[in-house]
């Protein structure tokens, strides 16, 4: 009974730095913008978080450190891709390598370090609800700050003017731009904000989930991040369940030889992906069903015309 | 009427590279009048409002509206000073709802919590009548246009610009619209607009101004013109329109038998049990409101979806579950809806956009390989033959002005020398004497034998030119009739009346049932 309510823990947390990336890409992609380089910027978030909450000793200045980090990344990736137009595709398979290649120089000095805890928030009368209690309202402040961050740009895309605006441009920028929107500004604001959003997610893993700094350790979970996004067909809500779904089964894996359950590691690692294939075949299936999902100009370059 | 003018234009110029496309453009619309802009595919009109609503900037030139210095930098400042504006192709979202299209085109302090009452009141008002929660992908073109009309009369404009309007418009809904117009011109709103139609132009507007090459060329009142004075200031030449011949008919050539297939789109129209036949030299027309099956029909037709193999035959070859090239391949060519996108690849050049269609028949591919030289002569000849205004065949479709386009796509279909020919709107957006060279080549072609099957909202273009009529009504098709036995208005009515009276509102029963789109999607018929 102990070890499973450890395991359900684990499974709550685990998930925790692909939803920050996964929602920081979905608003990104809603805005028409293909940015392949959340590998890129959830490594830089890493060890920009790690290295300066071990500098400063202040968990709160190394978080922000982080989110600076990814920020900037995506404010190249946007000035390349928006300004100066080069291939969205190519621009970020571009910065994934950067990022990595940059993080392990900065990385360097700070390899076997590693960071304290960080205090864990129980939420009034509620943690003491027995099992259910501690389960769910007994979490550090960053997993509560990412379901805030779903909810939150589930009501910005679809109860504010900003949030239409956005979704405006990512299906049809030639429109928008006709009615008079800034097509680029608007997507260079989503991918400030994505690139933020990887950042923290980048640090949340380096800094509370390890906590420690080794090179690549994002192993590939920026990737499976944009998976979640499509996964989700773009909603808010369906990416909780998406990370929830590969981020349990990376748990899972974990456990279950120790269950006594006879199955190679290697069929649970490849289960997420197998999951992304499924969806993406169910929801291409009804053409007329798809085409409410996908951002309509997902990865087209936008030339303002005249 | 008399005063100051609302809006004043002199000196206007604007270059695109090779084209000169606005050379001194000069005129005046005053208060509360209808003006109309009067011109040829390609005369420059939609750059001019381009430039009045702000999305384009004059090289040259100056505006000044209602008195003052007038030079938008964006649209929004163009709404600021109360002109909006129906563009021609529409500026419309696909994936979002009709309020949250109406509320992007408006600015930020317009829109209010209560924007659906809002629409849904002045839709009403208007007659013309909105779901603001539907989605405008599943619109037709004319449910569309009605999008962009009350987004722009929900911001109490001062000066209407519309581009035009009137082209995918039933008799009924056109006399609507003239009502509106007539209405917001009366309350002091200046419209210009913009149509081919010289009728609808003598019978609304106060004020035409006529463009021809970028010019402005006359400056008159519509009403003291006839219609025919009128299309010769446009094009400077005389116009001859295409006389009625009695048909010649031959065998059946396309035969369509029960077809009943439901719409694959949650929001469309399911086929209910549709038979006809077309015979060679027959020109079979199809009326009906937009929305009704026509689109659903259509890619059936031209096999963009498969069906029952025996449902459509040419010349007696069942070929129901074949695509559009083996029925291509069978004689079958066909013009669509959209010309960009649909009818030509935008961004390709000419040449290439022929490539598309015309490789089978014209033996432009040989096994796997494709013979470029053919390809370019076929697209010289279509420009040739139906006088394409174009720089050149290098040049992108995308660059052509609609009604260019849209004599180029026909012309592509056309001169490969089809025997069963499917043709949706033909000369939506075509200027009178495009139209009536497309029409005239229409019937050239069913007099040398081939099948012709006109879907399209223009009723007067359908008695015009068709030998056989019938009305598609929620997806329920009339008996045909020899055209002429029924008057316009008689038409009219029965495309209305048959549309509210059918109980059964297949579009209404739809849209309720998004799940069921599952089953749908494998498009089986009966």
């Amino acid at each position: 009974m102990e070890l499973f309510f450890l395991i359900l823990q684990a499974i709550i947390i685990a998930p925790i730095p692909l939803i920050f990336v996964a929602i920081g890409e979905l608003v990104v992609e809603r805005s028409g913008v293909l940015n392949l380089g959340l590998e890129g910027m959830m490594i830089l978030g890493a060890i920009a978080g790690f290295s300066v909450t071990l500098d400063s000793g202040s968990f709160v200045v190394g978080i922000a450190a982080a989110a600076l980090a990814g920020a900037l990344a995506a404010g190249i990736f946007g000035v390349l891709t928006q300004v100066l137009m080069s291939n969205q595709v190519a621009t970020g398979l571009a910065l994934t390598i950067f990022g990595l290649g940059l993080s392990a120089l900065w990385g360097q000095g700070y390899s076997g370090e590693s960071t304290a805890p960080l205090a864990k928030i129980h939420i009034f009368l509620l943690s003491d609800i027995p099992i259910v209690g501690p389960l769910l309202f007994v979490h550090d402040p960053l997993v509560y700050l990412a379901f805030a961050l779903v909810a939150g740009v589930a009501w910005f895309l679809t109860r504010t003017r900003a949030g239409l605006i956005l979704r405006a441009v990512g299906e049809n920028h030639d429109a928008a731009h006709a009615i008079g929107y800034n097509v680029v500004a608007v997507r260079m604001a989503a991918l400030v904000f994505g690139g933020a959003c990887a950042g923290i997610g980048g640090a949340y893993l380096s800094t509370v989930q390890t906590p420690f700094w080794v090179e690549n350790m994002t192993a590939g979970r920026g990737w499976i991040a944009l998976a979640i996004v499509v996964f989700a067909s773009w909603r808010p809500g369906r990416l909780l369940v998406g990370a929830y779904l590969f981020g349990g089964v990376t748990v899972a894996q974990l456990h279950v030889q120790g269950f006594g359950i006879d199955i190679d590691a290697q069929y649970l690692s490849m289960l997420p992906y197998l999951v992304t294939i499924l969806v993406l075949v169910l929801i291409s299936h009804n053409k007329a069903r798809s085409h409410l999902n996908a951002p309509a100009c997902l990865g087209k370059p936008f030339f303002a015309s005249a | 009427m008399t005063g100051t003018a609302l809006l004043q234009l002199s000196g206007i110029t604007k270059r695109f590279p090779g084209v000169l496309a606005n050379d001194e453009i000069g005129f005046s619309v005053a208060p509360g009048t209808i003006h109309a802009l009067l011109g040829e595919n390609g005369a420059g009109k939609s750059t001019l409002v381009k430039m009045i609503y702000g999305v384009m900037r004059p090289d040259q030139g100056e505006m000044r509206f209602d008195g003052a210095p007038y030079a938008p930098a964006r649209p929004s400042e163009a709404r600021a000073r109360g002109v909006g504006m129906v563009f021609q192709h529409f500026s419309l979202f696909e994936a979002l709802s009709v309020a949250e299209n109406v509320a992007l085109g408006m600015n930020k302090d317009a829109v209010g919590k209560d924007l659906d009452r809002l629409i849904i009141e002045v839709s009403e008002t208007y007659g013309l009548s909105l779901d603001p929660a539907r989605f405008i992908g599943s619109l037709s073109v004319g449910e569309r246009q009605r999008v962009e009309v009350v987004r722009c009369l929900l911001q109490n404009p001062r000066l209407l610009i519309m581009d035009e309007p009137t082209s995918v418009l039933t008799p009924q809904e056109v006399d609507v619209l003239f009502e509106t117009l007539r209405q917001l011109s009366s309350e002091g709103c200046s419209i210009l607009y913009i149509s081919h139609k010289l009728d609808e132009i003598r019978t609304l507007c106060g004020r035409a101004t006529v463009l021809r090459g970028g010019q402005v060329v006359a400056d008159c009142d519509p009403r003291e013109e006839t219609a025919k004075s009128l299309a010769e200031m446009m094009i400077g030449t005389s116009l001859s329109f295409p006389e009625r011949q009695e048909p010649d008919l031959g065998d059946e050539r396309l035969v369509v038998a029960e077809l009943s297939v439901e719409s694959p789109d949650p929001f469309g129209t399911d086929l209910v049990d549709i038979s006809f036949s077309v015979r060679a030299g027959e020109i079979l027309g199809i009326a009906g409101v937009a929305g009704n099956g026509q689109v659903e029909l259509m890619e059936l037709l031209i096999g963009e979806r498969a069906t029952e193999d025996g449902a459509v035959r040419i010349d007696g070859q069942p070929v129901g579950r074949l695509g559009p090239t083996e029925r291509r391949r069978r004689g079958m060519c066909s013009v669509p809806e959209e010309r960009l996108g649909h009818g030509a690849v935008p961004d390709m050049s000419l040449w290439e956009n022929v490539i598309l269609s015309a490789r089978t028949r014209k033996g432009i591919e040989n096994n796997g390989f494709l013979d470029l030289g053919i390809a370019r002569d076929f697209a010289r000849q279509v420009v040739e033959t139906f006088n394409v205004k174009t720089a050149g065949i290098e040049h992108a479709a995308r660059s052509l002005s609609g009604g260019n386009l849209q004599k180029f796509i026909v012309g592509r279909e056309m001169l490969q020398d089809p025997t069963v020919l499917v043709i949706l709107q033909p000369t939506w957006g075509v200027d009178a004497a495009a139209a009536a060279d497309i029409h005239r080549a229409l019937q050239e072609l069913a007099k040398g034998g081939a099948a012709i099957l006109v879907i399209s909202q223009d009723l007067n273009e359908l008695m015009a030119i068709s030998t056989s009529f019938a009305v598609i009504s929620e997806g329920r098709l009339s008996e045909p009739r020899p055209t002429g036995s029924l008057s316009v208005e008689e038409i009219g009515l029965l495309m209305g009346g048959v549309h509210s009276s059918v109980g059964r509102g297949a579009s209404a029963e739809k849209g309720a049932s998004v799940e069921r789109g599952a089953s749908a999607g494998q498009g089986a018929a009966r």
